[in-house]
């Protein structure tokens, strides 16, 4: 579905990416580990076509996408569910989501968008219950899962998750990732995830990557990375 | 046809260059990270492993030889500490000093998986009776099959240990019905199986996977017959991981190298230049997974060539010719290029079996002359003079016609010629 050969990103003259190659299959769920500083926004960034200088090529659906713009991106079936959940805090649940909605948006569309909205507050109910309440008076979680569901209103074919569980409790975290879980196996949906909790992105993972300062160093299935001591002790506290 | 692994060894073509390239990328950065050897040698060459963008890439980077693993005996090749290896193994050391491999966990059960496609392409399934013969010890071929076969169910034999005689009798009773072992270990049981009067009626063995030294196709012919078995070859040497490197299936027409684990290129070995497929040259290795001791371009000194393209069993993987022979066993006489194994192909076809020899080389007259010393046994002794000498004659004549040089033949007594289990059939006394 992605993939990706020997990806450079340069801001100005630093080059923050370095031969990145990665390939995500339809109906996957790879998760990649690193972390601070090591490059895993600035490849989500590229995908995406928000990093000005890019070399190297970007398939998805086996058509190059390095050089589009971001709203091309988007249609194509690509979403990203951003660091820091990134919502309009002043605005409420619901009209949140209808950005969501900004590059497919039309007057024509608006049926199909209300059954979205629907199809929304089923696989979070919570955001059904709240959808008059204001963004920013939901709780760490609830602004997760709103993040989340605001990517999915695009329909997308592959969503990106910038570290999700970033600020919010283990026992959310679990929650959110079960409901990404459930998502890929009532639907196609293909995700890539990017976490610095390692236990908890590759516990729901196929496979994996390892990227440290801008290049990747290890990749595996899931068992394999559980089984290598440098991930286990550099990632996960163990040993 | 069984195959193993559907998603890696059918992989399409392009998606399994996606996956190398991924893995050069990350061996080669993780190697300049952690082995001394190729931080430096990177730096030398002003090469950057961040330069890696496809595969022909690899040819930036100068070979690995045994010379640079001895130099680096005991542990300084290895890219990751101690406490991460979970095995070591050593080269035989028939050919110099002893190598150490080390192995991580994920190592181990990359290899495993490997050894498991070699069996299950030649047929192995978990009904099987396996008998493996190869030493379980410091050496690969025991412990690496025996791992394998283990992962598809089957039922193993680890009798190694015991000698030739009992090995025989354990066949028998325990119903092998598959023997792992060295071609040459083969025939000897065969001899030896016919010397207890057991014949293959006997015995339930229906397959053979035999390695660890190049055999020509006329003596796979003759292990076939004798065993009553079907008999698949299969590569692998212990510096870049041990047996499993690459099988053939049941099509036999070459062996399919686990390309998601190494990376196969044929070079000249005198000039060290990147043959296209198909042409004949040294087998050169990039291990892209290997965490322990990842190697990059080492030289193997075995002679082959690449075979790309379908194969009728499905497997996406390139494949490599039989071994034909060591780079290093070439014997060039008065400027001619000969090899062994050529020998060994018109002895078996004149005499019809293939004899224990040897090839002795040495200068008369400032020519180079060979002796070519073939014991006599009883499969072929006549007490008729004049039928060695006919034999002789018959030799003589298919060397000269096929490989342009007379040499001199000469029968000696049973049991006078050494047997190893890497046989030794060049002895050169020009240069002493």
């Amino acid at each position: 579905m992605l993939s990706i050969q020997s990806l450079k990103s340069y801001y100005e003259s630093i080059c923050a990416l370095k031969s990145v190659s990665l390939h995500i299959k339809k109906g996957e769920i790879i998760t990649m580990i690193g972390g601070n500083g090591s490059g895993k926004s600035t490849l989500l960034n590229s995908i995406l076509g928000l990093v000005p200088r890019v070399t190297g090529t970007i398939q998805f659906e086996n058509k190059e996408i390095v050089g589009l713009a971001p709203s091309v991106i988007v249609k194509m079936g690509i979403s990203m569910v951003p660091e820091g959940r990134q919502l309009f805090y002043p605005m409420t649940v619901l009209d949140n989501l209808l950005l969501g909605t900004y590059s497919h948006y039309s007057m024509k569309e608006k049926k199909n968008i209300a059954q979205r909205v629907d199809w929304i507050f089923d696989i979070f109910p919570v955001l059904g219950e709240r959808k008059r309440q204001l963004a920013g008076t939901l709780s760490g979680g609830e602004q997760q899962m709103l993040s989340i569901a605001r990517a999915l209103m695009s329909k997308p074919k592959l969503l990106i998750l910038d570290e999700p569980s970033v600020g919010l409790a283990p026992k959310i975290i679990e929650n959110i990732f079960q409901t990404l879980v459930n998502l890929k196996e009532k639907t196609d949906l293909t995700i890539f995830l990017v976490e610095q909790n390692a236990k908890l992105g590759l516990d729901i993972c196929q496979r994996g990557y390892v990227i440290e300062t801008g290049q990747i160093i290890l990749s595996g299935s899931k068992d394999e990375l559980l089984n290598n001591k440098e991930v286990l002790r550099a990632y996960l506290g163990k040993e | 046809m069984l195959v193993w692994n559907e998603e890696f060894e059918k992989m399409n073509r392009n998606e399994l260059e996606q996956v190398q390239l991924e893995r050069l990328q990350e061996t080669l950065t993780r190697v300049y990270r952690r082995v001394a050897y190729y931080h430096n040698l990177f730096n030398e060459i002003g090469f950057d492993p961040l330069e890696i963008s496809k595969k022909s890439d690899l040819q930036k980077i100068p070979f690995t030889t045994k010379d640079t693993l001895r130099d680096a005996y005991p542990y300084d090749m290895f890219a990751v500490p101690l406490r991460e290896v979970v095995r070591m193994q050593s080269t035989a050391g028939t050919t110099g000093e002893a190598l150490i491999v080390g192995y991580t966990k994920n190592d181990i059960d990359h290899w495993t998986e490997l050894t498991a496609r070699v069996l299950t392409a030649g047929e192995v399934v978990k009904d099987d009776i396996v008998q493996i013969t190869f030493p379980y010890g410091l050496s690969t071929g025991g412990l690496g099959f025996h791992y394998g076969a283990e992962m598809i169910g089957a039922s193993v034999i680890p009798s190694s240990e015991a000698d030739i005689g009992k090995q025989a009798t354990i066949m028998r009773d325990y119903r092998t019905t598959v023997i792992i072992s060295a071609p040459t270990f083969a025939a000897q049981l065969a001899e030896t199986l016919d010397e207890k009067g057991i014949t293959p009626a006997e015995l339930s063995l229906s397959k053979g996977l035999f390695g660890a030294e190049p055999w020509s196709d006329a003596f796979r012919k003759e292990i076939e017959q004798k065993l009553s078995i079907s008999a698949t070859d299969n590569y692998g040497l212990t510096e870049i991981i041990g047996p499993g490197v690459s099988y053939e299936c049941n099509e036999k027409n070459g062996l399919h190298v686990s390309e998601d684990h190494f990376i196969p290129e044929i070079i000249d070995p005198d000039t060290g230049k990147t043959l296209p497929s198909g042409k004949k040259g040294e087998l050169v290795i990039s291990t892209i997974t290997k965490e322990a001791f990842p190697l990059i371009r080492y030289r193997t000194g075995d002679i082959t060539y690449l075979i790309e393209g379908d194969c009728p069993c499905g497997r996406t993987f390139v494949r490599m010719a039989r071994v034909s022979e060591r780079y290093d066993d070439m014997i060039i006489l008065n400027g001619q290029n000969m090899f062994p194994s050529q020998f060994e192909q018109i002895l078996t076809e004149v005499i019809g079996l293939t004899p224990t020899y040897q090839l002795v080389i040495d200068k008369a007259d400032n020519l180079d002359e060979l002796i070519i010393q073939v014991e006599v046994s009883s499969d072929f002794f006549s007490d008729e003079i004049k039928k060695l000498n006919q034999l002789e004659f018959h030799i003589i004549r298919d060397v000269k016609e096929r490989l342009d040089f007379v040499p001199k033949v000469k029968f000696v007594e049973p049991g006078t010629i050494e047997r190893k289990m890497k046989k030794k059939k060049v002895i050169d006394r020009r240069n002493k």
